[in-house]
C-alpha cells in the first residue's frame, strides 16, 4: 500500500493538482460523452415521433 | 452456400445493426468498468512510487492509453472510411461518423493530460516538440474530418469527402508513433514496444494495459451509442425506422 492516510493520497507526493486535473477532466469527459449521445439519441426519437403522428393524422384527415 | 455460415452482409443493414448495437452496449459497458476498477487500483494502490517523478508519473496510466486510443481510433475510422468509400456501404460511412468524436475526445485529452504531466516534470505545458505537434494534427484532423462532413447537406457526399480527408490524414498516425524516434524530443520514448522488454515494473504495465482496455471498451460502447443515433437521424424517411416501438409508442 502506498498511502498511509486518505490526505496523503490526495496529495499524490505534492503532484495533486497534476494528477487529479488528468484523472478529473478524463472522468468529467467520460460522463459528459454518453450524457450528450444520449440527449442527442432522444432528439431525434421524438423527431421522429412527431413525424409518425403527424402522418397519422394526415392519413385521417384525407 | 452452407447455411451454418453467418450472413456478414445481413449486419451491413443499419435495420438489422440497430437492435444488435442496442444488445452489444450493455456489454461493452460492463467490460469498461471491470478494466477500468482493477486498472484504477492497479494505477493508484498498487503500483510503487516512481524513483525519480515521484507519484507525479501516476499521470501516466491515463495519458498513454488516451493517446494510444486516439491514434487507434483514428486507423480504425479511417478504415471504416475506407470501407464506406470502396464498398459503397452506408453503415460503415456512419460507424466512421459515430468513431470521430471519441478519437477527438482521445486526442484532447492526451494533450490535456500531457500539459500536466508535462508541467511539473518539464516546467512548461507545451513546447512545439514533434511528438505534440503531431498530436495535436490529429486532433485538428478529427474536428476537420467533423466539420467537413457537417458542411456537406447531401449525406453520401459528405461520406465520401470526409473519407477522403480520413485517408490522407492516416499519413500522420506513424509520425505520432515514430516522432520520438525520427526527432530530437523532449518527450520520451515509447514505455512499451514489442521488441524489447518493457523498462517498467510489471504491475504499472498492467496498470496501464488495463486502463487502455478500458478505454478501448468504452470507445466501442460510445460508437455502438452514436452510431444508432446516427442510424436513426439518416434512415429517418425509412419505414423499419417508423416501426421502431420507440417510435410508435
Amino acid at each position: 500500500m502506498n498511502w498511509n492516510s486518505p490526505a496523503e493520497f490526495f496529495a499524490m507526493g505534492g503532484y495533486g493538482l497534476y494528477v487529479w486535473g488528468s484523472f478529473g477532466i478524463c472522468a468529467l469527459a467520460f460522463v459528459a460523452e454518453p450524457f450528450l449521445i444520449g440527449r442527442r439519441h432522444k432528439e431525434i426519437v421524438r423527431t421522429l415521433r412527431r413525424q409518425v403522428v403527424a402522418e397519422k393524422l394526415e392519413m385521417e384527415n384525407t | 452456400m452452407s447455411n451454418r455460415l453467418i450472413n456478414w452482409f445481413k449486419f451491413a443493414s443499419p435495420a438489422t445493426f440497430y437492435p444488435l448495437a442496442g444488445k452489444m452496449i450493455p456489454l461493452f459497458w460492463t467490460l469498461a468498468a471491470a478494466f477500468g476498477a482493477v486498472g484504477l487500483w492497479l494505477s493508484f494502490f498498487v503500483a510503487p512510487t516512481d524513483a525519480t517523478q515521484g507519484e507525479g508519473y501516476r499521470i501516466i496510466f491515463i495519458h498513454v492509453p488516451t493517446s494510444w486510443m486516439s491514434m487507434f481510433i483514428y486507423m480504425v475510422m479511417a478504415g471504416w472510411a475506407a470501407m464506406g468509400l470502396s464498398l459503397n456501404a452506408r453503415l460503415s460511412s456512419m460507424m466512421a461518423q459515430a468513431l470521430a468524436p471519441t478519437g477527438a475526445l482521445m486526442a484532447f485529452l492526451s494533450l490535456w493530460t500531457g500539459a500536466f504531466w508535462g508541467k511539473p516534470m518539464w516546467g512548461t505545458w507545451w513546447v512545439w516538440d514533434a511528438r505534440l505537434t503531431s498530436e495535436l494534427i490529429l486532433f485538428f484532423l478529427y474536428l476537420g474530418f467533423m466539420a467537413l462532413q457537417a458542411s456537406i447537406d447531401d449525406p453520401r457526399r459528405a461520406d465520401k469527402a470526409g473519407a477522403i480527408v480520413a485517408l490522407v490524414g492516416v499519413v500522420n498516425v506513424p509520425i505520432i508513433y515514430f516522432s520520438v524516434k525520427w526527432w530530437n524530443t523532449l518527450h520520451q520514448g515509447a514505455s512499451v514496444s514489442i521488441n524489447k522488454s518493457p523498462a517498467m515494473v510489471t504491475t504499472m504495465l498492467w496498470g496501464m494495459l488495463l486502463m487502455a482496455l478500458c478505454l478501448w471498451m468504452y470507445s466501442i460502447a460510445m460508437a455502438l451509442t452514436r452510431v444508432r443515433a446516427i442510424i436513426l437521424e439518416r434512415e429517418s424517411h425509412t419505414d423499419w425506422v417508423k416501426q421502431l416501438n420507440e417510435v410508435k409508442a
